[in-house]
């Protein structure tokens, strides 16, 4: 489903990502770990295609198709989607409205017809149970004024009205407590199937206890050093990044 | 602008010939032309002209009088009526008021013409106490006053809620020439009354129109007064409005402006407020590009203790547009516990578009809460990429972050149906097919 090979990527003249090279596959679901400032959020915002962030050698394909010079919206399209670190706040606009322009402008990209406010309605209703969000939050303008942890459903909850092909969770679990944390995995778990994909981007194991994932990899100063099944996580969590630099040292 | 001037006062003597020169009306309007001779047009040299110059406007072979007025017929009108609500229309084509197009009523309140109103003697006392008495008396509101023969009347006496909004529209056909129009309303609503108008200048012509138009607006004790101005003209449309409110204890006062369309608006509003426990509210939103040219010149004095006011304009300028707020709030040594209120925030879209904004405070009571605010900025990037990451294409997200930026105005029209049509002249302005609202 996506390939990134050899990437390399700056941002305002600085190399952040230096060489990454990684696959994924319908049905799996990847953790990209790492340090402050390894590049794991920057890896998410070339693969969404924002403009900032500058590629300068390698590639990025979705199902066989070079990404670049491929707009935000148009990789929305094809069935890509973060949950954003920090989301952010829409005064003004609201989140039904929101997400209804963003659901009938992807189904009229893939030449659909728009979806009838009768399915809109229902589905919005679906979604809210599944996160267990109180649909008042739906009037409300987007993310705003919302707490870390509703901010983060949020995301999640767009991610179910959108049903992406594959999903990057930027650093989803931060701000969340426990129980929040919960209700976000099993949300996702629940839109999980053999055909989708999920990107964890996190810097803490704990959101993997509840997003178990299939291939967990550590990114350090841009590039994956270390590649491994969903133990390697908890390796991580006991012991720190600091032996993966030594590691690499030697 | 001189060529004009000499035009306007050679005209006037032609003009107040066929009127009644016995009339009370007929000093007034003497008196005006002589101010208007010796102040002129303003020109950037007065502070409060100073961001908006009307030589380019004022330059135009304009004809005072339309020679011909073209009949229109209500299908011809019909998408600049908010004709989804039941209304009452005054309605007036090239300066001449069309009985066939308008619904107005004299049952239990006067909701009709001005022309009617100078030439009826049971009028008289109503005119003499109101008419000409609150506008300002400088060179543009003068020149106004001078011609002034026609326009609303709407004159609601005490304890009534006015069953349905009146719609005031303003049509120019002009075929062949420039037209110069003077329209005055008239506006008295009593004691303990209540009204909703809706304000249009409409332009069918493809030659330059330019109307300077004056409004006197009285809300008497407990009166509720809500009053909306749509100005969405064509683009070789201008308009100075020159509206004058006075209100007295209790009443509660609320205009929106929404400034979308015409080649150069000017706003002067004025509100006074003569009670106790007033309430005044003005509202603004302003979307416009290419060389459009918007000013909003707001004044609201507060003379007395226990009373409120608050401003909130918003402004988006695109192309080469210029934007103007000038909002003067004065609190008077009297009016103590005053809460007044003004914000102007503004986006920029282009590197070419300029807003000028200036907020006067002059404050001499000690006790009051004033504030007030402006911002001149751009479009949030990161909120643009967002909306593009959940597949909004940049044209309908940059649409839908503009819209959001102005909906708290909006949020506070009290008719849907005006929210609507803004809504649609919105999206349509910024070439959206999108729906704003659920």
């Amino acid at each position: 489903m996506l390939e990134i090979k050899n990437l390399h990527a700056k941002v305002e003249e600085k190399d952040i990502l230096n060489g990454i090279n990684l696959e994924i596959k319908p049905g799996e679901v990847h953790a990209i770990m790492g340090p402050n400032g390894s590049g794991k959020s920057t890896l998410a915002s070339v693969i969404t295609g924002k403009e900032e962030y500058e590629m300068t050698d390698g590639q990025i394909l979705f199902e066989n198709e070079n990404l670049e010079d491929v707009s935000p919206e148009e990789r929305a399209h094809k069935g890509i989607f973060m949950s954003f670190q920090y989301p952010i706040e829409i005064p003004g606009v609201t989140t039904t409205n929101f997400i209804k322009t963003a659901i009938n402008e992807t189904r009229k990209a893939q030449g659909e017809k728009e979806m009838s406010a009768k399915d809109m309605l229902q589905k919005l209703r679906e979604k809210c149970d599944l996160l267990d969000i109180d649909q008042k939050f739906l009037s409300r303008s987007i993310n705003d004024g919302f707490s870390g942890g509703e901010k983060k459903r949020n995301e999640i909850f767009q991610m179910a009205m959108l049903e992406p092909k594959l999903a990057i969770l930027d650093e989803t679990d931060s701000g969340l407590d426990i129980d929040a944390l919960k209700i976000v995995a099993n949300g996702v778990n629940k839109l999980k199937s053999k055909d989708n994909a999920v990107l964890v981007i996190t810097h803490y194991q704990r959101l993997l206890d509840h997003i178990v994932p299939d291939f967990v990899h550590v990114l350090f100063d841009g590039k994956i050093v270390k590649s491994g099944g969903k133990e390697l996580a908890f390796e991580l969590e006991e012991k720190g990044y600091d032996w993966i630099k030594e590691e690499i040292k030697s | 602008m001189t060529q004009l001037k000499e035009k306007l006062l050679s005209s006037f003597i032609a003009f107040e010939d066929q009127k009644d020169i016995d009339s009370y009306v007929h000093g007034i309007r003497t008196k005006a032309i002589k101010t208007f001779e010796k102040e002129g047009f303003p020109t950037k040299k007065l502070e409060n002209w100073k961001y908006t110059s009307l030589k380019k406007t004022l330059n135009y072979d304009y004809k005072l009088f339309p020679s011909e007025t073209k009949a229109l017929e209500f299908k011809d009108i019909k998408k600049y009526l908010i004709d989804d609500v039941e209304s009452y229309k005054i309605i007036f084509v090239d300066g001449k008021y069309s009985s066939h197009l308008s619904e107005t009523t004299h049952d239990g309140m006067d909701i009709c013409i001005l022309s009617s109103a100078l030439n009826q003697s049971k009028y008289d006392l109503l005119i003499e106490n109101y008419f000409d008495k609150i506008s300002k008396k400088d060179g543009i509101t003068s020149l106004n006053t001078a011609f002034s023969s026609e326009g609303s009347f709407i004159h609601i006496p005490k304890n009534v809620q006015v069953d349905k909004p009146i719609q005031v529209i303003y049509f120019s056909t002009g075929k062949n020439e420039s037209v110069f129009y003077q329209p005055r309303n008239l506006i008295i609503v009593g004691e303990n009354s209540q009204v909703e108008i809706i304000e249009r200048h409409q332009s069918l012509s493809e030659n330059s129109v330019l109307v300077n138009s004056v409004s006197e607006i009285y809300c008497n004790v407990r009166s509720v007064v809500k009053h909306y101005k749509v100005q969405n003209d064509k683009i070789n449309a201008s308009l100075i409005d020159n509206t004058f409110v006075s209100q007295e204890r209790n009443s509660d006062y609320s205009l929106h402006t929404f400034s979308l369309g015409g080649e150069l608006t000017r706003n002067n509003l004025s509100i006074a407020q003569n009670g106790e426990r007033i309430e005044s509210t003005i509202n603004g939103i302003t979307i416009i590009g290419e060389n459009q040219h918007v000013d909003h010149n707001t004044l609201i004095h507060h003379k007395k203790p226990n009373c409120n006011s608050y401003q909130d304009y918003k402004g988006i300028f695109g192309g080469n547009s210029v934007g103007v707020f000038n909002g003067q709030v004065m609190v008077e040594k009297e009016a103590q516990k005053t809460n007044a209120f003004q914000s102007n925030n503004n986006v920029l879209i282009s590197d070419k578009a300029t807003i000028n904004t200036k907020p006067q405070l002059e404050i001499f009571a000690d006790d009051v809460k004033c504030s007030h605010g402006c911002t001149v900025g751009q479009l949030d990037q990161n909120a643009l990429f967002y909306l593009r990451s959940r597949g909004i294409p940049e044209k309908e997200a940059t649409a839908l972050l503009m819209y959001g930026f102005a909906n708290k105005v909006l949020g506070s029209v009290g008719i849907p149906q005006v929210k609507n049509r803004i809504n649609d002249i919105i999206a349509k302005k910024l070439g959206v097919k999108i729906g704003f609202d659920i």
